[in-house]
């Protein structure tokens, strides 16, 4: 079934936009990230230009985010505290993401930085979690111990000041490196139009230390404000969003969640960790292949944006 | 209403060619669009018009004029795009060079009765622009403003890539005359093309001269839903910014009560 979509001035398959928003939403239910660097590159390869794609999927994302926070909240599986002092540093990093991308955009060449870091980012982040997942199911095998919290190991991080206690993540940090995180996570996420899930899991866990009991949820939080503001953010100012093409991938993506929840309950840890950094240096390794192999047409043609 | 609009814009299409052309000229173009106003609605995906047209002769037409020829050109609402070209920097492929191409029509459409070097001579062609060749691209280099020769890398590249979505294009047995005088050609639209206005300049020749031409238009145009979404996003950004973000919070919330297990 054929619908025209108002803002991308373009006429759509359903079924294919709403399966590939299901596709998407079963994988971020499953490892709890917004799957924004997964649904961008689909939706421009389904022919909508870059600009509406980043935007609409920005909605996209608010909603399966919300959809998973209040499951999570019901299962109070969500630090308030702890969100809180994220999105702190998470709104001003938003902020400071959306100045650096007008003048990126200044300067020209903003689409190799936007291949560059997702590369950098995406071949790091997922080569990582692989190795990690890859050890911890070996340590598994042989019988070893698995040592999450390692005793007195506090590190530098312990040492720094403004420490607060996050009751439900039952850990005692300084806020320092929790805004920094989401200042992080917030530029990020503007400068290359994702959710940034897939690295704040990891650096909570790794880096915080908070307890993979509400990690999930926290992020979820984080998530859906960023998301939020970006697509107020990306209506006000570039009139980008459309509104009909965000409403296929949310009803597609809300009900792909529900179902990669329940898959991902099932699979242990470790696995899931394995899988999912797999999934993000695949898509890593795709943007790198796709700036080294010449590719079929040298020229590209892009509308200049129109100013009225 | 169509039918009205589409008798008026007739009437002034042969009160423009009348006055537009008073004398000296021994043939009238009359021409019609099938439809002067293609609206958007949400089960659009692309049409095909078509346009309808009659020479007609009169006292001072040489009697040994035996045929014609048309060339039909449809140019969409212009529009700034740049066309890039990507090169191998340091082992990956960036984007090095460009151009930019000022003001030029998003839909671009020739037809033809047959080949344009059999109607005329290039000279002529070039200067009434007949073909994607000799149609004016203007670019901009820094501060130059040029047409550059149909054989530079980066106009062949920008007609090639628009051809290829099928919004530019060339067909030169498109136009076919049903009778001597009496001529028809289909105008393709695919599901892309802009909305804005369509101007149809319609030139007929005749022994390898023009002898007249005429113009026509048509508009593409969003209606209910898909315009009402579409002004809003422009003109009340934030608003719609919030009723999108309200949108997804309620999908989310939705979802969360259809799928509650607990």
């Amino acid at each position: 079934m054929q619908l025209y979509l108002p803002i991308a001035d373009l006429p759509v398959n359903v079924f294919l936009i709403l399966a590939m928003g299901a596709a998407v939403g079963f994988v971020s239910g499953m490892f709890g990230i917004g799957g924004g660097f997964l649904m961008t590159p689909l939706l421009i390869f389904a022919g909508i230009a870059p600009g509406v794609a980043v935007a609409s999927v920005a909605s996209h994302i608010a909603a399966s985010s919300f959809s998973g926070a209040i499951s999570y909240w019901r299962r109070r599986a969500i630090d308030p505290t702890l969100a809180f002092v994220l999105l702190t540093g998470g709104v001003m990093g938003t902020a400071l993401g959306v100045w650096t991308f007008s003048l990126l955009r200044s300067l020209g060449q903003l689409d190799l930085m936007i291949a560059l870091s997702y590369v950098v980012l995406l071949t790091t982040v997922g080569g990582l979690m692989f190795w990690e997942g890859l050890r911890a199911i070996i340590r598994a095998r042989r019988g070893t111990p698995v040592r999450i919290r390692r005793a007195g190991s506090h590190g530098w991080i312990h040492a720094l000041p403004f420490k607060i206690r996050f009751k439900r993540s039952k850990i005692y940090l300084s806020v320092v490196p929790v805004i920094v995180v989401g200042l992080l996570i917030g530029f990020i996420g503007a400068v290359m139009g994702i959710g940034g899930g897939f690295i704040l899991i990891p650096t909570m866990i790794y880096l915080l230390r908070v307890p993979t009991s509400t990690v999930i949820g926290t992020s979820m939080v984080l998530t859906l404000v960023t998301m939020l503001i970006a697509t107020l953010l990306h209506a006000a100012t570039n009139h980008l969003v459309d509104a009909v093409l965000a409403l296929i991938l949310m009803v597609g993506g809300v009900t792909g969640a529900q179902f990669g929840a329940r898959a991902g309950q099932r699979i242990r840890g470790e696995h899931l960790r394995l899988l999912l950094g797999l999934l993000i240096l695949a898509v890593g390794i795709r943007f790198a292949i796709e700036l080294v192999i010449r590719p079929d047409d040298l020229f590209t043609i892009r509308e200049v944006g129109v100013s009225e | 209403m169509r039918r009205l609009g589409l008798c008026l814009s007739v009437t002034t299409c042969l009160l423009a060619s009348a006055i537009g052309l008073p004398s000296a000229r021994a043939e009238r173009l009359i021409v019609s669009v099938s439809n002067q106003r293609v609206t958007v609605t949400p089960n659009y995906s692309g049409e095909e018009l078509v346009l309808f047209g009659s020479v007609e002769k009169d006292a001072e037409t040489p009697p040994d004029r035996a045929s014609y020829d048309l060339v039909v050109t449809i140019s969409g609402p212009p529009a700034d795009m740049v066309t890039r070209r990507k090169e191998r920097k340091f082992g990956i492929w960036i984007n090095t060079d460009y151009r930019e191409f000022i003001q030029v029509p998003d839909y671009l459409a020739v037809f033809s009765n047959r080949p344009l070097e059999a109607i005329a001579s290039p000279e002529i062609a070039r200067r009434q622009q007949l073909g994607l060749d000799n149609v004016r691209l203007t670019q901009r280099l820094g501060s130059d403003y040029a047409d550059v020769v149909p054989n530079d890398a980066f106009r062949r590249a920008f007609v090639r890539l628009r051809a290829e979505g099928g919004l530019y294009r060339e067909d030169m047995s498109a136009v076919s005359f049903l009778t001597p005088t009496l001529f028809r050609t289909g105008i393709p639209l695919p599901a892309e093309v802009a909305t804005g206005t369509y101007h149809v300049d319609i030139q007929l020749f005749a022994g390898g001269a023009l002898i007249t031409h005429t113009e026509t238009a048509f508009e593409i145009v969003k209606v209910g839903f898909e315009q009402f979404v579409a002004t809003t996003a422009r003109q009340n950004g934030l608003t719609y910014g919030l009723a999108t973000a309200f949108m997804a919070l309620m999908t989310g919330w939705m979802a969360s009560i259809v799928f509650r297990r607990d």
